[in-house]
């Protein structure tokens, strides 16, 4: 094992480096363009025995990945933002064919105004389109995950495709230091890809048909059950590669930090959570019972252990990084909902739209506002 | 057409279909129309191709009336994702199976509206990055699938449900977009080639050019629509050579970028013929004929010259 000093998204090239895809295909869009190219180093250099595909626009990234998957390769994509929203149709044709592409998402904020900077409104848009979403908050989470990515996505019981969702800029251009696990050790952890159906001439199989009203509504049931299913096999998938390469991010699906006896805790995904861990260690300093649920995995939802990691709680700061016009941020409807038959409170705050600052004195005005009242709160954070 | 003519032709025709396998690689129980043209040239392409061939399909007709789940028409490995993607998908599947050293053919089949209109972006860049894949476009100049719309291969007067014979506006207002010169000028090395349903064994023959040929193939194929174009479904293939006849569907190929016809009708007729055996033509005046016939003429004339000249595309 190597430990470096590498870009994140660097990390997630070399996550994918490591998986050995057969086919990427890829489209520029800032801030995801340093993984193509890092990429595109690995193969021009022959470090990478890959297939490359410099296709003209993300609905052909992800159209090109859905083909070599059906033809039985593993494949890999890399997109943000505009290139995520082009692709909505080819998310749920994906999902609905049941190819477990893998693809990286550099979380950008949606046009207009444009904007290349950070926020999740662009995964949380796709939010329903059948694809597992990790949300990431370190260079060394970004690989790592990488890698359990493929594994889970490629499960027989699963067969869904994953988004690796990191925040763009304010990760995927941060250099941090990562361990990079050997090649073998992948290898024996990631078996090479070997699908269940194939477009295979010796075995003529038909995929993608119309399914009428008397099939459709099974196929989204089966789609359905493998996402429930999901829950169980991410968090094996974490305990293998815990034991394999020592490291966890909670159980796969949340971590709670300093949770335990605490009183008030900030939900949030993604870098917010590195920054709320340094605030909460500030405040603990001082007394206050304050700790962070970190949801690494958004689709399927954790429903169960955000209950358990939050009904001895007072009240709740969701941090969102998107927000649904015309109701709330999409963290808080979920948490809400979990939260309903439970004493705990959920308050709502939207912060860091299009790439505006969260700072921790952001994330300690949250806990403040969340501590000092008794009633719901729906906020704009806009320092 | 006279008798004699017909018979002739026919027994040509016989003779020549005895030449192409006789194995189905898509079963006849499929939900296409009486007197289809298109399900005639999926018949066809996928002969042409053979059994190691996976087929790609856009959604439209061809796509849903051989898929109904749990049905298959389908006798080898077929795919179908979305309507503009096919080449994108195509793409993929061309480099999985690079990648895997395999040797299975890759099929294209996409209507006009799916490959003139919105998937023009994907099949230029499948093109451009020269796959190894063989696209044929079935043209029935219409969004037939949805009912009827015009698209970018409708051709100027005619009659469609969002370009109707209005009192102001008679049918669509634009010519027919030249698809077969777009994709030839992406590259050299793409062979291109336009066909006809009335000429089976040219149409197989530049399919199994286009499945050989290394690199991207387009062939258009001419595919007459019963109900999108009102006519009885028992003159399909009548039509369809009237087409021919009267330079409509001009059949060439271009290769290494120089065109040449691959047949010309000896005794070209009038257009008009062609034209008003349809009910998408028969509210045409004097005048618009006269413009399509002028129009048919120029652009003959044209791929004459170029024929003649060899001048490069």
């Amino acid at each position: 094992m190597i430990k470096k000093v590498i870009e994140a998204s660097e990390a997630v090239a070399i996550g994918a480096k490591l998986c050995k895809p057969d086919v990427i295909a890829v489209y520029p869009i800032t801030p995801q363009t340093h993984i193509p190219e890092k990429i595109a180093n690995f193969v021009y250099d022959g470090k990478m025995d890959c297939e490359l595909v410099d296709v003209e626009s993300e609905h052909s990234a992800l159209s090109a990945c859905q083909g070599a998957q059906a033809a039985g390769a593993r494949t890999f994509t890399a997109t943000a933002s505009q290139g995520l929203a082009l692709m909505h149709e080819v998310l749920f044709a994906t999902s609905g064919l049941r190819l477990p592409v893998v693809m990286a998402v550099a979380n950008r904020a949606l046009s207009a105004p444009i904007n290349i900077w950070n926020d999740h409104q662009d995964s949380i848009s796709a939010r329903d389109s059948g694809w597992i979403q990790f949300y990431v908050e370190s260079a060394q989470e970004a690989l790592d995950t990488m890698i359990m990515a493929f594994k889970v996505a490629e499960n027989k019981d699963i067969m869904l495709p994953a988004m690796v969702c990191l925040d763009g800029f304010t990760l995927t251009h941060v250099y941090e230091p990562a361990q990079i696990p050997e090649q073998k050790e992948v290898d024996s952890f990631l078996p090479p890809y070997k699908p269940l159906f194939t477009l295979d001439p010796k075995k003529p199989l038909t995929m993608g048909p119309i399914g009428y009203p008397n099939s459709y509504m099974d196929f989204k049931l089966q789609q359905q059950q493998a996402m429930q299913k999901a829950l169980t096999v991410i968090k094996q998938v974490q305990q293998e590669f815990l034991k394999r390469f020592k490291r966890t991010y909670g159980n796969g699906l949340i971590e709670a930090y300093k949770t335990k006896d605490a009183d008030i805790a900030v939900v949030a995904m993604g870098t917010i959570c590195s920054t709320t861990k340094d605030v909460v260690d500030e405040l603990r300093k001082k007394g206050r019972k304050v700790g962070l649920i970190k949801i690494k995995t958004f689709r399927p939802f954790p429903e169960a252990d955000i209950l358990d990691a939050t009904k001895n709680l007072k009240a709740i700061a969701v941090l969102d990084r998107n927000i649904s016009l015309g109701q709330e941020g999409a963290v808080y409807s979920e948490i809400k909902a979990v939260l309903k038959d439970c004493k705990t409170r959920a308050d709502s705050y939207i912060v860091g739209l299009g790439g505006r600052d969260v700072t921790p004195n952001t994330i300690k005005t949250a806990i403040d506002k969340t501590s000092k009242s008794k009633n719901p709160i729906k906020e704009w954070l806009m320092q | 057409m006279p008798e004699e003519e017909n018979k002739k032709e026919i027994k040509s025709n016989e003779k020549l279909i005895a030449g192409m396998p006789e194995e189905e690689l898509i079963a006849s129980g499929h939900r296409a129309c009486a007197g289809c043209g298109s399900v005639l040239a999926v018949r066809h392409a996928i002969k042409a191709a053979g059994k190691n061939t996976i087929v790609v399909a856009a959604t439209g007709c061809m796509e849903v009336v051989t898929s109904p789940y749990p049905q298959t028409a389908w006798k080898v490995p077929w795919i179908h994702s979305l309507f503009e993607n096919a080449a994108a998908v195509a793409s993929g599947i061309a480099t999985a199976l690079k990648k895997q050293g395999s040797d299975t053919n890759v099929l294209v089949l996409v209507g006009d509206g799916g490959t003139f209109d919105i998937g023009l972006q994907a099949l230029s860049g499948a093109v451009e990055r020269n796959h190894d894949f063989c696209y044929v476009c079935y043209d029935n100049e219409a969004y037939m699938n949805t009912g009827i719309q015009r698209s970018g291969a409708t051709p100027q007067h005619a009659a469609t449900t969002t370009s109707p014979a209005g009192k102001l506006i008679h049918g669509k207002v634009e010519w027919k977009k030249n698809m077969p010169f777009i994709i030839a000028g992406h590259s050299e090395n793409v062979y291109v080639a336009t066909a006809n349903i009335a000429f089976p064994i040219d149409f197989y023959k530049k399919v199994k050019k286009g499945i050989e040929h290394k690199g991207p193939a387009y062939i258009q194929v001419y595919t007459p629509c019963v109900p999108g174009w009102k006519i009885p479904s028992n003159i399909t293939i009548e039509l369809a050579k009237l087409a021919y006849k009267s330079k409509t569907t001009p059949l060439y190929e271009i290769e290494n970028g120089v065109l040449k016809f691959t047949q010309k009708p000896e005794n070209p007729i009038p257009v008009d013929r062609y034209l008003l055996l349809q009910g998408r033509f028969k509210h045409l005046n004097k005048i618009e004929i006269a413009e399509i016939q002028k129009h048919i003429d120029d652009t003959w004339n044209k791929l004459l010259r170029l024929e003649e000249t060899e001048v490069r595309i």
